[in-house]
């Protein structure tokens, strides 16, 4: 049994949580909030404790002697980083993951936060979201795009549609028309069903493409793909939450946004921090606030409120009223299966979205980058080749001669920060960083144990 | 109760000050032989035992009580009113037939670094007697009071409020040091060290040292007294005007952002300084506009001719100097109007420049654009911001009504000037000149001319003009409320 200590109860304390028990550890989760503590323990199998979780006396209280990890991920910062500080300095817990939200501690280069304060990882998945949506502002054509090797190589999710160079032939023919770049198709879902890609699989109208290319040849697959949308000038965000605001703040520069908070006092917050976003007071359920900010008119529509339920209606709203894209940001995982069906265009689950890169850090090995895809069905993992041809199953082979799992695609290796496609006789060095594609989630352990480095010869 | 026991004894203080300090032209005049050494020296026994009974008697009356916020805005006016009338005291005992109400305009002018004159033949007054004018000019420039704190801790509220009642600009709570006795010395040492710079440039361009000390001390308190009846156009010199170009300008920017830049021996605090850009870029193309409108009218052969007399009177002008090079009253009319237009706001809140200030014309403006937006997007949340700082409405609200009242304030005099048989042009400019502590202003009263031409009545609208302006109305204001002597 390994020992987990969860410090605080909120949405990202939760969704750890639930995901931890489900690896079959021993967890407990400390909070102030006792009816938080209260909802958590009768949804999942853990113990509780209530107060500070910057107290050494309710740390210990929580069994910190033995405990394997702490994440720390209260809603202040100050208590993240002083918890971690405890937990190593007094208690010597060996693994110490932190949320660090605010960007005031991160930006500034003469502090080291990880290094002051004895933190492993640093996480904030407000963050993680916030970067998801601005690569959807920037590729409106796509559905997903993630970032590897420092934003090198970027793999997209897009919808194949009639227009495409690519549609109706097979990917074999994706080299003939793009010959200077180099690009790859991992995986492709047809009516929800994964096909496995190879040279002569047509691409049909529909079919939901996942790829791996260079950032800088990113464009002319998706040509490939489907024709360009028109870009993204006007934004409307409907709440203006931590993620609303950090959206806010990160596309304003470029781009008109709007953005709706019905409290006044978080309203004059954004006004007052925000440069050129047009802050509006208002209900962001209101038709006829909407109506009056000419919502018919923007380009993007992002439901970012704190509360499902708002954010459900806004988006439906915002698409009744004609808007030609909404996203709508969901906490609640079983919504997001609900509004399969919905006119709504993407949405992303909170859980889903982020929990991947949060459980990276928790997980053993040298899983660097962890995204989930297809809503958390699918992964895409960076993961680091340690060993040699001895005692590991990949160093020093061909990719064909290794065995992977069922439903998994290695699409590019990354060596000495250059990024290679990987072909079927590419040979795999020790420290490569793998970039692999897991179709099915389930699969995901068996690609972290296929990289392990074995203590006894094979 | 009003303390005024406690007021009049520091007030005597900033009395002894000056007295001391009338030893300096003395000294001037002893080594010129220039003849009015006495003036100087019995305004200066005068002057010292006034100060010197004052404190004796109201010592023991004030038992040692601070004052408090209205005996600060008091002891300001007050140092405001005596002041140039114990400064005047030298140039009636100097100047045959100068007439006490001239008298008291010339200090008045002075000190509020205007630099109207109402003397003529300067070429011809004693060194000394035009060294304690220039004088006047420097030491209003960064303000008596601010001396006398930067010298005797004035401690209390009331010292504080005192200082900021001296101080131009909108937001008055920004220290940049902790203790106001280390702002006021800060300040002090940073307006010495330039104005130092100021001479030797001066020098180093040709113009002899005497002549170089008193139009330093115009320039850096962005008054506009000279030694000469033909004022900066005496010299004929380009390479002076670039370099008296250059200290206007710098005189005209926020002291504390000189202060802040030197103790931290960086120029960050100028690059975060957007009162100061906007001054500076406003400078810039207004020189250009008017050497347009003077080239276009052929006033000048040439347009480097043009371009040099544009620029040295249009940023004298628009910083409030009032020095001069031409008669730029001879200038197409657009020019001169255009001219004094700048010095109602063009000067940083710190700098020695009149006016309404830079940072509050930038936040009317920014204020107006909000309500503009207001009436597009009726439910926005809109906040104005000044250098990505949010601006409280508060201090909006106290920018708005300073406008208004100067708007009432310049009609209210006019009208006094028009009353008493002025034409239009004089009595306008004479009066927005004296507000902004500009100096000169138009027609009768040009550049070319003086406010001799003036009226007594006249002459006291616009001494009264002078030191509102100097005191941004409020602080004068504030006295004649009757909820103020509760």
């Amino acid at each position: 049994m390994k020992k987990v200590i969860i410090l605080g109860a909120g949405q990202v304390g939760g969704i750890v949580a639930a995901n931890l028990v489900s690896e079959k550890t021993d967890i407990t989760v400390v909070d102030l909030n006792s009816e938080k503590l209260q909802k958590l323990s009768e949804r999942l199998d853990l113990r509780v404790v209530v107060g500070n979780a910057g107290h050494p006396a309710i740390l210990q209280e929580a069994g910190i002697e033995d405990c394997e990890l702490l994440v720390a991920v209260t809603e202040k910062d100050e208590i993240n980083m002083l918890a971690c500080q405890i937990a190593s300095k007094v208690f010597s817990v060996p693994d110490r993951v932190a949320r660090i939200r605010s960007n005031e501690y991160l930006k500034d280069t003469r502090l080291s936060v990880q290094e002051m304060f004895d933190i492993n990882h640093v996480i904030c998945p407000e963050q993680i979201i916030t970067d998801y949506i601005c690569k959807l502002v920037e590729y409106p054509e796509a559905l997903q795009v993630l970032e590897f090797a420092n934003g090198a190589l970027s793999m997209v999710s897009i919808k194949a549609l009639e227009g495409g160079f690519l549609v109706g032939q097979p990917i074999s023919n994706l080299n003939v028309h793009l010959k200077e770049t180099e690009s790859r198709i991992v995986a492709i879902f047809r009516n929800n069903q994964s096909v496995v890609p190879d040279g002569g699989t047509l691409i049909e109208s529909g079919d939901e493409v996942f790829f791996l290319a260079k950032t800088q040849d990113m464009r002319n697959v998706m040509y490939e793909m489907r024709k360009m949308d028109r870009p993204i000038k006007q934004i409307m965000i409907a709440g203006g939450s931590d993620i609303g605001y950090r959206l806010a703040s990160t596309l304003e520069a470029d781009r008109k946004i709007k953005i709706i908070e019905p409290s006044e006092v978080r309203a004059k917050y954004l006004a007052n921090n925000l440069k050129s976003a047009l802050v509006i007071r208002g209900n962001e359920t209101d038709k006829n606030l909407l109506n009056e900010e000419r919502v018919e008119g923007v380009d993007l529509f992002i439901a970012a409120s704190n509360n499902d339920e708002r954010n459900i209606i806004s988006s439906l709203l915002a698409k009744r009223l004609k808007v030609r894209k909404v996203i709508a940001l969901i906490h609640e995982s079983a919504y997001v299966d609900l509004l399969e069906e919905s006119n709504i265009d993407i949405v992303i689950g909170l859980a889903e979205a982020t929990i991947g890169s949060v459980l990276s850090h928790i997980r053993q090995g040298d899983v660097t980058r962890d995204h989930s895809l297809r809503k958390g069905a699918a992964e895409a993992l960076e993961i680091i080749a340690h060993g040699n041809s001895s005692t590991s199953k990949c160093v020093g082979r061909k990719v064909q001669d290794i065995d992977w799992p069922e439903n998994t695609q290695l699409g590019a290796i990354i060596r000495n920060q250059e990024v290679l496609m990987a072909h079927h006789d590419t040979v795999i060095e020790s420290e490569d960083h793998l970039i692999i594609f897991v179709a099915n989630k389930k699969m995901v352990p068996m690609v972290e144990k296929l990289l392990q480095v074995s203590k006894f010869h094979i | 109760m009003i303390r005024f026991a406690s007021v009049l004894n520091l007030l005597s203080i900033v009395i002894v000050i000056i007295a001391v300090l009338m030893l300096i032209p003395y000294s001037i005049s002893v080594y010129y032989q220039d003849g009015v050494s006495f003036a100087f020296l019995e305004s200066f026994i005068l002057t010292m035992v006034v100060g010197l009974l004052t404190w004796a008697i109201t010592m023991r009356l004030s038992k040692g009580q601070e004052i408090q916020i209205r005996e600060g805005f008091l002891l300001a006016l007050l140092s405001w009113l005596v002041i140039p009338a114990l400064s005047a005291i030298p140039l009636l005992l100097a100047i045959p037939g100068l007439s006490f109400t001239d008298a008291y305009f010339e200090t008045m002018s002075g000190l509020t670094t205007t630099g109207a004159t109402v003397l003529t033949g300067l070429d011809h007054l004693a060194v000394s007697i035009n060294f304690w004018r220039t004088f006047l000019v420097w030491l209003g420039g960064m303000g008596v009071v601010v001396l006398a704190v930067a010298l005797m801790p004035l401690l209390g509220v009331g010292g504080h409020q005192a200082f900021k009642a001296e101080t131009p600009g909108p937001m008055k709570d920004e220290k940049i040091t902790p203790r106001i006795t280390q702002t006021a010395k800060g300040l002090w040492i940073v307006y010495s060290i330039i104005t130092v710079a100021c001479i030797v440039s001066l020098c180093l361009a040709g113009m002899p040292t005497m002549d170089s000390i008193m139009h330093t001390f115009s320039i850096m308190g962005l008054g506009g007294f000279s030694s000469h009846d033909d004022s900066f156009g005496f010299f004929k010199s380009p390479a002076m005007e670039s370099v008296a170009i250059v200290f206007m300008l710098i005189a005209g920017v926020n002291f504390a952002t000189h202060f802040v830049s030197f103790s931290r021996k960086s120029v960050k605090p100028y690059i975060a300084d957007i009162e100061a850009h906007a001054f500076l870029i406003l400078m810039v193309f207004s020189i250009i506009l008017v050497s347009i409108v003077l080239w276009v009218h052929q006033f000048y052969d040439d347009y480097l001719t043009a371009l040099r007399h544009a620029a040295f009177n249009v940023v004298s002008i628009a910083t409030t100097t009032g020095l001069a090079t031409v008669d730029y009253n001879l200038w197409p009319i657009f020019a001169p109007i255009f001219m004094i237009l700048l010095s109602c706001f063009a000067t940083c809140a710190g700098s020695t420049g009149g006016g309404i200030k830079m940072i509050r014309a930038q936040l009317l403006l920014k204020k107006s654009q909000g309500e503009i937006l207001r009436l597009i997007h009726p439910h926005a949340e809109i906040v104005v911001k000044h250098n990505n700082q949010p601006i409280q409405t508060k201090i909006l609200y106290s920018i708005s009504t300073f406008f208004f009242l100067y708007v009432v304030t310049i009609i209210f005099f006019t009208l006094l000037m028009l009353l008493s048989g002025c034409d239009v042009v004089t009595g306008v400019t004479a009066v927005v000149a004296s507000i902004n502590n500009m100096g000169p202003g138009l027609n009768l009263v040009g550049p070319a001319t003086t406010f001799a031409v003036l009226t007594d009545f006249q002459t006291w609208v616009c001494t009264f003009s002078m030191l509102l302006g100097r005191l941004e109305l409020f602080t004068f204001l504030v006295v004649l409320s009757p909820r103020f002597w509760d």
